[in-house]
């Protein structure tokens, strides 16, 4: 027996009253938790596709849907490109490397780009089985497509057009898997890539008639010699500084749309971050009404114990180790408490993230504590030091002659 | 053993209490008695160092209480003395074995057969894992005994220890605190109204 245990079994004998302070503590804790992971997570992501890209050229249109759909492929494109046009700017002299990439269908929803082989070397795709593409209609499969549709080396993939599973499909569409990529935990996981040529070959019969896509079609007649086009150019500079002025020339004076995605994706962030914001002062608000509570709690059974108090200091405890005790009460619901809010946010972000890989086809899956996470941890020590300060000092003053005389 | 010397306590200088002086040898007991209101329970605490008088001097196992700080009091209290309170009193989250274990661990001590004797001694020792709740007030009281012997103090200060009791028990309780006093090597000093225990008592003082 000692003063922690005592403390432990003093919890425990008053399960009602020191769960709701629990439950208060491990909601806030919990929410707070769980946003930071989320945004952490989501940065990351985000961060890791990025690969170096500096500027995305592609149709006029949203810039954020520029990049969301040609760095992440998570939205539709803005429309399509003439290739002549993306030829004149990749040969600028600032640009110091740049892929072409080319969307058109998909596989049970699973896109199908036509993309050069730098694009796989930038994710820094390797084949685990089988081999590049060298024929058109060739395609390499990423991890997470053939995991989820059982794709084998070999098999045949009809495509449906358009970037849903509901798009009309070709007959002359089939595509035959000549590698499976290794996962890589970027973006190539969910997609299916082959060359260019395919693509362009499979629309080349019918292109000119179809209006699906409401952007397409709008490039003047300039390269009539040429009517290839690609959705979209990936480009890194050859000198950062190039980053300011490159993508203004472009939206001035050419009808490309030049976006800068490190810029388009601070910017979402501080969207997300204003309702991030909200949502965490809510959750200190929780947090510091579980103090109260605790307070309350702490203050309440005090009354409750004072003779067991008295009796303890009788048996020759000092002052100081019945104070501890108090301290100690607190201490070790809201350390539980906050122990239990991050086990909450850890299965919050499983969840989220089994949400967010059925629609967007998009994992994350890291549970390390983040360095706020370790503020919360002292918070939470904090509230559980101040929130039985009070009874505590009360404690360490009590009379205990009085009480014994007035039992 | 005992040595007090013109004690005199007043609560918020509305209450005055002057104590006749007691002057106890090593291996006897002792019972105060008075009537309610004469400050029975003020003097045990001054006994216990539980309260500091105002005046004069409490010389116990030649140390003078009144010198002592609040600290020094309590190492004291946990080294030499055990209480028994009119009304018992626990830690109500704990068996009556873990009240024991606490006791012990307070004064720095870890001994279990110590505790298991002391409740084979009572008789109370099948309610080792009881909640002390769970007790009958006769239960409570031996194990309130317990508590205040289970450190082997030199000295048992009893606070009214027979006030509620009819007399068959009356006399069974006061002959176990003798019995446990003698069996364990320590003094016993009741304070008391009850004059029924005088006949158990060689020595005694009426305030």
């Amino acid at each position: 027996m000692n003063i922690f245990k005592l403390s432990i079994k003093n919890i425990f004998n008053k399960p009602l009253s020191s769960s709701i302070s629990l439950a208060l503590l491990v909601l806030g804790v919990g929410i707070i938790s769980l946003l930071l992971q989320l945004n952490t997570l989501i940065k990351d992501q985000m961060d890791n596709n990025l690969r170096g890209i500096d500027m995305v050229v592609g149709a006029k249109g949203s810039p954020l849907q520029l990049i969301l759909s040609s760095v992440y492929h998570i939205d539709s494109p803005t429309g399509n490109i003439s290739l002549a046009e993306a030829e004149t700017i990749s040969n600028n002299r600032m640009v110091g490397s740049s892929i072409k990439i080319l969307y058109g269908d998909n596989y049970k929803g699973f896109r199908i780009v036509g993309a050069e082989r730098k694009f796989v070397e930038l994710y820094k795709g390797v084949i685990k089985e089988g081999k590049d593409w060298d024929n058109p209609y060739e395609v390499l499969v990423g991890s997470k497509v053939y995991e989820k549709l059982k794709i084998n080396l070999g098999d045949e993939l009809i495509s449906s057009h358009g970037l849903r599973e509901t798009g009309q499909s070709h007959d002359e569409g089939t595509f035959k898997v000549v590698g499976l990529l290794k996962p890589s935990n970027s973006v190539i996981d969910q997609l299916i890539i082959t060359s260019p040529q395919s693509v362009w070959d499979i629309h080349e019969t019918h292109d000119h008639d179809e209006h699906e896509h409401e952007h397409e079609h709008e490039h003047e007649h300039e390269h009539e010699h040429d009517n290839r086009e690609i959705t979209a150019m990936l480009i890194k500079f050859k000198s950062p500084m190039n980053i300011i002025q490159f993508p203004r020339q472009i939206n001035e004076n050419t009808n490309l749309q030049a976006a800068v995605p490190s810029y388009e994706i601070s910017r979402l962030f501080k969207l997300f971050g204003f309702g991030i914001e909200t949502l965490s002062y809510l959750a200190y608000l929780i947090i510091i009404v579980s103090g109260f509570s605790l307070f309350i709690n702490l203050f309440n059974s005090m009354r409750e114990r004072k003779y067991e108090m008295a009796l303890i200091r009788t048996l020759g405890a000092s002052r100081f180790q019945l104070s501890t005790m108090i301290i100690f009460e607190s201490l070790v619901l809201t350390i539980s408490g906050f122990i239990l809010g991050l086990l909450f946010s850890r299965f919050g972000v499983m969840f989220v993230s089994s949400l967010m890989e059925e629609s967007i086809n998009y994992n994350l899956n890291s549970l390390k504590i983040l360095n706020e996470e370790y503020w919360l941890l002292g918070l939470s020590v904090l509230i559980g030091v101040v929130s039985s300060l009070i009874p505590a000092i009360q404690v360490y003053k009590m009379n205990i002659s009085k009480i014994l005389a007035d039992a | 053993m005992l040595k007090t010397k013109e004690v005199e306590f007043n609560y918020d200088n509305q209450m005055f209490f002057k104590f006749q002086n007691i002057d106890l040898n090593s291996n006897e007991n002792l019972l105060i008695i008075g009537d309610s209101g004469v400050g029975k329970t003020t003097l045990m605490h001054l006994l216990a160092g539980l309260l500091k008088s105002n005046s004069g001097s409490i010389k116990l196992f030649d140390k003078e209480l009144n010198q002592m700080s609040s600290y020094q009091l309590d190492s004291f209290r946990k080294n030499n003395i055990g209480i028994v309170f009119q009304r018992p009193h626990f830690v109500n989250s704990l068996t009556v074995k873990e009240n024991l274990q606490l006791a012990q661990y307070i004064a720095n001590k870890n001994d279990n057969t110590r505790i298991e004797s002391i409740l084979k001694n009572l008789n109370i020792f099948d309610k080792s894992n009881k909640k002390t709740n769970q007790l009958s007030q006769g239960e409570k009281q031996r194990v309130s005994i317990a508590l205040a012997i289970v450190n082997s103090p030199k000295l048992i200060l009893a606070d009214e220890p027979t006030s509620s009791l009819d007399d068959n028990n009356c006399s069974k309780v006061i002959k176990l605190l003798k019995k446990q006093a003698t069996d364990f090597g320590a003094q016993l000093i009741v304070i008391t109204h009850d004059s029924r225990l005088k006949k158990h008592f060689k020595k005694s003082i009426e305030l």
